[in-house]
């Protein structure tokens, strides 16, 4: 069936089986393999991508509920040659080893930003209405459905947490 | 021009200590970032490849028996499926490690639940799974065995030793501790499942796939498909994870080239989720009989170590959970015993540091337990009981660095503060602190690999070695720009292509050391070609520019074309001759909750030595994943196994727990300055599993100090340690 996917801004015609995910829309169809498949069941964070402004694993959505949605991949948020600050500071700050969980880990960081700064609270937070402090525990608790068997994790909060005060301090 | 060196005397001369790049050892950022950060690195099941078709694997659903009839006919037209295939060389199980041939092949006889059988191609990955999911198999089910409890093990004679008498030792000791504990299975549960693109070129078999060793994957593919190797051609420049589990060829790689040879077609062929946990290398679980004991003062006198694991029947790995046994800990008298049950369970295989991170985990807790009878402290403890040489085998160690990372640890945690068992608590939460070492021994493995310096100054690096996430582009980057006094952003590392010289593969912690002797060495000679052209014995390198005399010449110009060289490098005589072993110590500090029994990590501290540092980042990384894999094992990792038909119950990551982000504090990794001149010519040791041989043990032993309760039966769930908490 036809689908019409808006991705990074642009527009791409998908014609595809009913049962193509908009994970494997993107990669096998549309050769946007930056998102991963890593369970295919939304069990890892791998795929995740952002829609209308929001996280999602991409692996437990059909492509054909997308049409005419905004969705945002790792491919839209920066380049090697041209990365975003979240994609700079996994680098310096080695948020990754294989790389596989990475895309995913990059897509969901940089939305989580935005939940907290619409002040989202989360699990571990103290205030459910108040400001919100974006502590450690905060980082890693909201990162905690993005799986990486390598374990980057300390310096996947090293990362997170060096990019939010760049911005806050823009 | 090309050099070899065969390791038969130590590397005194540490040539990399008076280069002039001083980049070496830095925690340069990884070249391959960037690319992998933005989603623009390949991994295995993204090549874009026009015509791709798509297979999707056939589980058996029975333990044991032959396939007797498969109705290819009932999906074959449907719905865009192409073809069923179920061919006699599709494998059983995958290579082991290093296996350099075919395994076990003959998928219609099936020896556990969740074999592959055959595999269904479509024009659609949707068809060819809905296509896999209705094949109609009919099977003569076999008689089956799946508890490794209810079989009378194997005992291979040359896996038991003993020395001196340890039943004596035991009966006369001041001290002493008889104790069991056991692991349950473990699954690598690498993020990128096994994925293979099979192209062929009239007899040309290309296959980009996700493998760690391709020098022996190569020849297990071609003996698999039937062809000679020279035909073979694999590429594997991105593998999401390994872990063990990618060491050898996998059910994918040979059904994806014999489905596109069959159809004439690409196809691509990737494990779901569930068939990695079914169908690739788990670690046995195991069962590890302690008998430790000591004198009046401390000093160990028995040293047992007893283990039952499980395998499939005719398999001839079996996990090595004694490995490190024979030189951890002094004591003249000692036992080994291996016993093998063989049960009709998935292939048990290598999962990170096969043999030290079960085998030292529990040694380290049976440890914690005789220091405690022996009052006295845990660090001191193991202080005291550093072998002079190796106590089994008489030969000196190459290098021993337990008691610095032990006091150097101890010192930067802060271990001073731990007090007796469960006398510190917070609220609802019982304060502990648990200590453990860390030993993995060390392997140089032969390794080629390509220099060559162009004539624009460029440097290019290559070998069929794999970048797992290892870190191998950083470190060959930093090796190569180092000897050669080129700066690192003029250095290009290509991998992964069995085109090139062939690497040790990433597996056994041996690839830094053995493929960064390779590149050393043909740096080495590119160097040596320098120094002629300068007319000078010796040049000083750096910046791009070669210096000797009172000459600064340009290394973009210095020659016409481009200059070549291999390097060749092999284990010797200092393997023999020295007991090599990498070692550090971790440190951890745990809450026990007293209301529910759960744990959760506070604090990690790893120290480790594993001779000269190359990358002080990525070589921190792999302790940070190590110790994660530590924390994993000690409270949530454990494969389930049903007693019915002995498949894997929990063979996802909804119900395979991994570590998340919030189980794992902020770790904090120490590497200490070493050379260790009989490991290999650069002076390095292994690193890559050092952080998970021990981890678990830490973790345990901190949740005995918390709350009093000693849990062996991995891992520490709060069922087990809320049934013993004391009220």
């Amino acid at each position: 069936m036809r689908t019409e996917l808006t991705i990074n801004g642009a527009t791409h015609a998908l014609e595809a089986d009913a049962r193509t995910t908009l994970l494997d829309a993107l990669r096998d169809h549309l050769g946007l393999t930056g998102s991963k498949k890593g369970c295919d069941h939304g069990q890892c964070g791998a795929c995740t991508v952002i829609v209308n402004g929001r996280r999602i694993n991409a692996c437990l959505t059909l492509a054909c509920m997308h049409d005419g949605d905004e969705i945002v991949t790792i491919e839209g948020l920066g380049t090697a040659e041209a990365p975003s600050e979240m994609q700079r500071a996994f680098v310096a700050h080695d948020g990754y080893q294989c790389g596989y969980c990475t895309p995913g880990q990059i897509c969901s960081a940089t939305a989580m930003l935005d939940e907290v700064a619409q002040g989202w609270p989360s699990h571990v937070s103290d205030d459910l209405t108040g400001e919100m402090d974006l502590s450690d525990a905060e980082i890693s608790e909201r990162m905690s459905g993005n799986l990486c068997r390598c374990a980057a994790y300390p310096n996947i909060v090293d990362a997170i947490r060096a990019t939010a005060r760049k911005e806050a301090a823009e | 021009m090309n050099k070899h060196l065969k390791m038969d005397r130590p590397a005194t001369e540490r040539f990399l200590d008076e280069t002039a790049q001083n980049v070496l050892g830095t925690p340069m950022d990884r070249p391959d970032g960037p690319a992998k950060a933005a989603g623009q690195a390949t991994y295995a099941h993204e090549w874009q490849i026009e015509g791709l078709c798509h297979g999707v694997l056939v589980r058996a659903t029975i333990p044991a028996g032959r396939v007797a009839r498969i109705d290819a006919d009932a999906v074959t037209g449907r719905d865009g499926v192409l073809r069923v295939i179920s061919d006699p060389r599709m494998l059983r199980v995958p290579a082991q490690g290093g296996a350099n041939e075919a395994p076990d092949q003959g998928p219609d006889e099936v020896a556990y639940l969740g074999q592959p059988i055959a595999l269904v191609v479509a024009e659609t990955f949707e068809a060819a799974r809905d296509g896999a999911l209705a094949l109609p198999v009919e099977y003569d089910p076999a008689d089956f065995t799946v508890d490794p409890d209810a079989v009378e093990p194997e005992v291979p004679k040359k896996k038991q030793a003993s020395q001196g008498d340890l039943e004596a030792a035991m009966r006369e000791a001041a001290h002493s501790v008889d104790v069991t504990y056991t692991t349950p299975g473990h699954n690598s549960a690498a993020m990128e499942p096994h994925a293979a693109i099979a192209v062929w070129n009239g007899d040309d078999l290309l296959l980009r796939g996700s493998y760690q060793m391709l020098k022996y994957n190569r020849n297990e593919l071609a003996d698999a498909v039937g062809i000679d190797p020279a035909h073979v051609r694999i590429l594997s420049p991105y593998v999401g994870g390994g872990f063990g589990s990618k060491l050898g060829i996998t059910h994918e790689a040979v059904a994806a080239a014999l489905a596109s040879k069959e159809l004439g077609r690409p196809v691509s062929v990737t494990l779901s989720r569930q068939q990695v946990f079914e169908t690739t290398m788990r670690r046995s679980e195991t069962r590890q009989r302690f008998r430790l004991a000591c004198d009046a003062e401390g000093r160990m006198t028995a040293v047992g170590h007893e283990v039952l694991v499980s395998q499939l029947p005719g398999q001839q790995f079996s996990e090595p959970v004694t490995q490190a046994t024979p030189f951890a800990y002094a004591g003249p008298n000692r036992v080994i015993g291996h016993r093998i049950a063989r049960v009709n369970r998935t292939c048990a295989g290598s999962v990170r540091a096969p043999g030290e991170a079960v085998g030292i985990t529990a040694m380290e807790n049976a440890m914690d337990e005789l220091a405690e009878a022996a009052g006295i402290d845990p660090v001191q403890f193991r202080i005291l009981n550093i072998p002079e040489k190796d106590p089994t085998s008489g030969k000196p160690f190459s290098s021993h660095t337990l008691e610095r990372a032990l006091r150097e640890g101890a010192e930067r945690f802060g271990w001073s503060e731990r007090r007796a068992p469960g006398q510190r608590r917070e609220g609802d939460w019982l304060i502990g602190m648990g200590m453990a070492s860390a030993i993995r021994v060390n392997i140089l493995a032969e390794a080629k690999a390509r220099v060559t310096l162009e004539p624009d100054g460029r440097v290019l690096v290559e070998t069929d070695m794999t970048d797992i996430g290892t870190g191998t582009y950083s470190i060959l980057t930093q090796v190569a720009s180092e000897t050669l006094g080129v700066s690192t952003d003029r250095v290009r590392v290509r991998l992964g292509d069995t085109d090139l010289p062939p690497g040790p593969g990433s597996g056994g912690s041996w690839g830094a050391a053995s493929s960064g002797s390779a590149v050393y060495l043909a740096a080495r000679a590119v160097r040596d070609r320098i120094a002629e052209a300068m007319g000078a014995d010796e040049v000083t390198l750096k910046d791009g520019h070669a210096i000797a005399g009172n000459r600064r010449v340009d290394l973009a110009g210095l020659f016409d074309g481009p200059v070549t060289a291999e390097g060749h490098v092999e284990p010797g005589k200092t393997m023999k001759e020295t007991r090599q072993s990498s070692f550090g110590a971790y440190f951890c500090e745990v809450a026990v909750n007293a209301v529910t029994g759960e744990t959760r990590v506070r604090r990690m501290h790893g120290t480790f030595a594993a001779g000269r540092i190359l990358n002080a980042k990525t070589a921190s990384s792999q302790c940070l994943g190590g110790m994660t894999f530590g924390i994993g094992m000690a409270l949530t990792e454990e494969l389930l196994h049903d007693p019915r038909d002995g498949h894997i119950v929990n063979r996802d990551l909804a119900e395979y727990h991994l570590p998340v982000n919030a189980d794992v504090p902020q770790i904090d990794v120490v590497l200490l300055e070493e050379r260790d001149d009989y490991a290999s010519p650069i002076q390095a040791k292994g690193i890559g599993e050092l952080g998970i041989c021990g981890a678990a043990g830490a973790v345990t032993n901190a949740i005995y100090n918390a709350c009093g309760v000693r849990v062996r039966d991995y891992p520490a769930t709060l069922d087990k340690v809320l049934a013993v908490l004391p009220d």
